[in-house]
């Protein structure tokens, strides 16, 4: 193998594997840190750079970091980063003093279409810049479906109204209530440029017998979710079924659970395992004793008189065919039909986009999604730009905001009359973390602490107001436990070829057998040859130039704890801790677009 | 030293032993030699080596004298039997909970300064008693815990760190061995683990005296150039007469080298040794041949490394006694004192 280049800014930024996963790119170990140093206030800024909400991903965030995240490879759980990231929100002081300030206007007006994370944060990087930004939303108040759709007790209003006012305080124009029925007229107002954030609005339907018969007491999930956290909705029938095995279907049944249903009932085709839904939102049903029934297909809404009694359901079981692809088929047992009052249907969302005319420059595929670059979020109308759920269908709140980000910078880039497509590099820092012989900038002595659990309100309490927040936060105590659970993948091991003497001390001190000092070959065959075994090939090998024996060092990054042993250990230094602080450019910033040296 | 624990995790994917143990559980407490002690990749070394002869910890006793390396036993084993003795005197404490226990696997560590000078003379008996135990002597030539005065195994005309000379003669502890009757010995080098590893799985597996010389350098004051123990030194001057494979149990005895280069030597506990030879006249059997190469070799300035001399059907003191098969500490009191009349049987014949 060749010798790995450290100073291309991916490589060290794959080693910290939360950040890497992160879509926003979010400084995850550094945050951690502060947080451990109680500099609750400077957590939550590092946070706010990157992925705008804080308080509201850390509570609702689909956490793609959580997975990736080396301690899961270690023992048994990953950090709690999500949890984490709300205990910065929570025990933040006023941070008001911060925030940008609102910048003399530059005289470009730029509209944005709903008012939800993605738009949102495309005015959060535009407007310090001067850009004038108006964000049109259909519902009065800003949110978009982090407002509408996302149970107040998971989520309540004060984070919402903090965080999108910290928005809108930046000299953003914000017009509620105000949908934007056609595009033609919204370019006919000359905007400099557009960006539809309009999210993915509509219910998917479930057309099987019965389903216009018993209509009344058939209702769509996002819809009937809105309803609910906008007041309009207070009660439900005491047997509910939750169709649908997504993240909308866990908060659908939560929350019937809370307006008067007793018996509330979640059926999904696929097995358990498979489902959509965060685990820890399936953990959470299941915990206010709502049964998740799986393998089951609707196949037939039964009603009287025009009214629902009940949902009938064919029994499948799951075929693999000579591809390993998946097919559900019937399972022979005879149909079940669960009765109940009231059906609540959260079996996915599509997009729609009724208000954009056919000539309005703007092309669509055959799935009616518009036309979208990935990587600069514009459209086939140079002028008009798409991100979150609009541009490439449902995902979550921190695909829109990274989406938002990279929208900002292509806007602000065609508006500076720069070429869009290219993008710049991230801003990278390098510093060694040594303080003496034996001392470290950061904790290095790795906790054994298992995963600490957030404290819940009591269930019978929690289940009674539908306001109530469920979640309770950790305590700084159990912060502090947590966040020492982090591994500090950002304080890298930096090797130096010329310094190393081949001793051994590092390969001998590491708890993880991650370095070994043997004769170069191709990556397979390396592979092979590690001290310890090395089965994950995404994980890459940080290889050394030859040494004075001709060999080479070979680091496993795999599992390293980042313990700093090897550093400890060596005695010519060859070995540092560097710390690696990755932050992704965002509109404005100065940073250059070659490739440089990252050290 | 290092302040923190090493840290209890370890790679998920670690192979275990036949005990089920992965080769962590053999560590002891974490080093507190100096960043880089080529004492510390001996004690992985030995920790590697009972890892792969699935060695019970609680079966092992190791003791040593003092100095550095003298330290070491902490740093492995942690399980095990352990006793820390007076300067020079880890033989004679060795030799007594031997005759004691005969059951005990027996790692004897000891340094150039407990083995060459003060515990000379403890050296030189153990070896020509015949001690069934594996004695490792990790040698840097130098003092290294009183800052760096030349050891009795500094060669003459090596310089120290401060640049004086030495102008005393050095002592070739394996010289000294195989002349005293040592019936396995070998030198090594703490910077090739390839080749010290399976020397010490070996001499665990010797019955009677193995003694293993492993060149260790001092990274505070043994590192220098003008050293002759030096990393950069040794593996210039390294001549490896062999390299070998030790074959446990059931393994068969799968060799990928050329055919006549190989030679297997079957030990007393039926492990075998798989000898590669590097020098193809070099003869392992040969207590003789062996002193006349070493000699040769040490005269233009090489280090001589590799099993140079192994005799299977060695025998050890316990034979050489003819002891009881029983270790004599689980002997119950009626066998220890058999009574006045076996007494008077003794006396009669003596009179």
């Amino acid at each position: 193998m060749k010798p790995t280049d450290i100073a291309a800014p991916d490589y060290f930024h794959k080693v910290v594997d939360c950040q890497w996963a992160c879509p926003a790119h979010t400084p995850v170990p550094e945050y951690i840190r502060l947080i451990a140093q109680g500099r609750y206030s400077d957590a939550y800024m590092i946070n706010w750079k990157s992925n705008v909400f804080p308080g509201i991903l850390g509570r609702t965030c689909d956490r793609p970091c959580e997975p990736a995240c080396r301690r899961g490879r270690v023992e048994d759980n990953p950090v709690a980063i999500c949890r984490l990231k709300r205990v910065a929100a929570d025990f933040k002081d006023d941070i008001r003093q911060r925030l940008p300030r609102p910048s003399p206007r530059n005289g470009k007006r730029v509209a944005l279409v709903g008012g939800g994370p993605a738009s949102l944060s495309v005015a959060r990087d535009l407007a310090p810049l001067g850009y004038h930004c108006t964000v049109f939303d259909a519902d009065p108040e800003a949110g978009g479906m982090m407002r509408s759709q996302i149970p107040k007790f998971r989520l309540p209003n004060s984070v919402i109204d903090e965080e999108t006012g910290y928005i809108l305080g930046l000299g953003v124009d914000f017009k509620g209530g105000h949908r934007i029925e056609s595009m033609k007229s919204l370019l006919a107002e000359k905007f400099d440029a557009i960006f539809v954030g309009s999210g993915a609005p509509r219910g998917r339907e479930l057309d099987i017998p019965g389903r216009k018969e018993a209509a009344a007491n058939i209702h769509i999930g996002i819809e009937w979710l809105a309803n609910v956290s906008f007041g309009h909705v207070d009660k439900i029938g005491k047997r509910v079924i939750v169709l649908g095995g997504g993240n909308t279907a866990m908060d659908c049944c939560r929350t019937a659970r809370r307006l008067g249903g007793e018996k509330v009932t979640v059926v999904v085709r696929s097995g358990f395992e498979e489902m959509k839904a965060s685990p820890w939102e399936k953990e959470d049903a299941l915990h206010e004793d709502i049964p998740i029934l799986n393998y089951m297909v609707p196949v037939a809404f039964k009603h009287v008189a025009g009214k629902l009694i009940g949902v009938t359901f064919q029994h499948v079981k799951p075929e693999y065919d000579a591809k390993g692809r998946r097919n559900l088929v019937p399972s022979g047992d005879p149909d079940q039909t669960i009765p109940c009052d009231d059906v609540l249907v959260a079996v996915g969302q599509e997009n729609a986009f009724p208000w954009i005319e056919q000539d309005c420059g703007i092309e669509f595929d055959k799935w009616h999604m518009p036309k979208v670059d990935p990587t600069t979020f514009v459209s086939t109308n140079p002028k008009v730009f798409f991100g979150g759920d609009a541009a490439f269908g449902p995902k979550n709140i921190i695909w829109a905001v990274a989406h938002g980000h990279d929208a900002a910078l292509s806007i602000h880039k065609m508006l500076s009359g720069e070429d869009i497509t290219e993008r710049p590099l991230p801003e990278v820092q390098i510093s060694s973390q040594k303080m003496g012989i034996h001392e470290w900038s950061y904790d290095n002595d790795i906790s054994n602490d298992k995963r600490f659990k957030v404290p819940h309100r009591d269930k019978v309490i929690a289940l009674k107001d539908i306001r109530a927040e469920v979640e309770l936060g950790y305590d700084v105590k159990l912060a502090l436990g947590e966040a020492e659970r982090c591994l500090n993948c950002d304080v890298q091991t930096v090797f130096s070829t010329s310094l190393c003497i081949e001793c051994d001390a590092c390969a001998d001190i590491c708890p993880m057998d991650c370095i070994t000092f043997t004769d170069n070959g191709e990556e397979d065959d390396l592979r092979q040859r590690l001290k310890a075994p090395s089965p994950r090939p995404d994980q890459d090998l940080y290889v050394s130039s030859d040494l004075k024996t001709g060999r080479v060092m070979v680091k496993d990054e795999d599992v390293c704890l980042h313990c700093g042993l090897c550093a400890e250990r060596c005695p010519t230094g060859a070995w540092d801790m560097q710390k690696y602080f990755i932050d992704m450019t965002h509109a404005g910033s100065t940073c250059p677009t070659k490739s440089r040296s990252a050290a | 030293m290092t302040y923190i624990a090493k840290p209890k995790f370890h790679h998920p994917g670690l192979k275990k032993n036949e005990l089920g143990y992965t080769h962590r559980d053999y560590e002891g407490k974490i080093s507190t030699l100096c960043a880089g002690c080529g004492h510390d990749s001996i004690t992985a070394s030995i920790i590697e080596a009972c890892y792969e002869l699935s060695i019970e910890p609680h079966r092992v006793a190791k003791i040593s004298g003092i100095g550095c390396s003298s330290k070491t036993p902490d740093y492995f084993l942690g399980n095990s039997h352990g006793f820390n003795s007076v300067h020079g005197r880890m033989p004679s404490v060795l030799t007594g909970a031997n005759l004691a226990n005969r059951d005990l696997i027996y790692l004897g560590v000891s340094g150039d300064g407990d083995s060459a000078s003060i515990g000379f003379g403890q050296f030189a008996h153990s070896i020509r008693r015949g001690v069934n135990m594996t004695y490792i002597v990790e040698n840097n030539g130098v003092y290294g815990l009183t800052k760096g005065q030349f050891s009795a195994t500094a060669d003459r005309g090596s310089k120290s760190k401060k640049g004086v000379t030495n102008t005393d003669n050095a002592i070739d502890l394996v010289a000294i061995a195989l002349q005293l009757g040592a019936t396995f010995v070998a030198r090594s080098f703490s910077g090739d683990k390839g080749q010290l590893v399976p020397l010490i799985a070996a001499a665990i597996g010797h019955k009677g005296a193995s003694f293993i010389d492993v060149i260790s350098p001092c990274i505070a004051f043994n590192n220098h150039a003008g050293s002759t123990k030096s990393f950069d030194y040794v593996r210039e001057h390294n001549d490896a007469v062999n390299r070998l494979d030790v074959l446990v149990g059931r393994d068969p005895i799968a060799v990928d080298y050329a055919p006549g280069t190989v030679q297997v030597v079957e030990q007393h506990d039926g492990s075998k040794i798989a000898l590669r030879k590097i020098d193809a006249d070099y003869d392992p059997h040969d207590r003789l041949g062996a002193q006349t190469f070493l000699a040769k070799h040490a005269a233009k300035g090489q280090i001589v490394t590799g099993l140079l001399y192994v005799d299977p059907d060695a025998e050890d003191l316990h034979e050489h006694l003819n002891t009881v098969e029983t270790p004599l500490n689980t002997l119950e009191a009626d066998t220890l004192c058999p009574g006045s009349a076996a007494l008077d049987k003794i006396n009669a014949s003596l009179r």
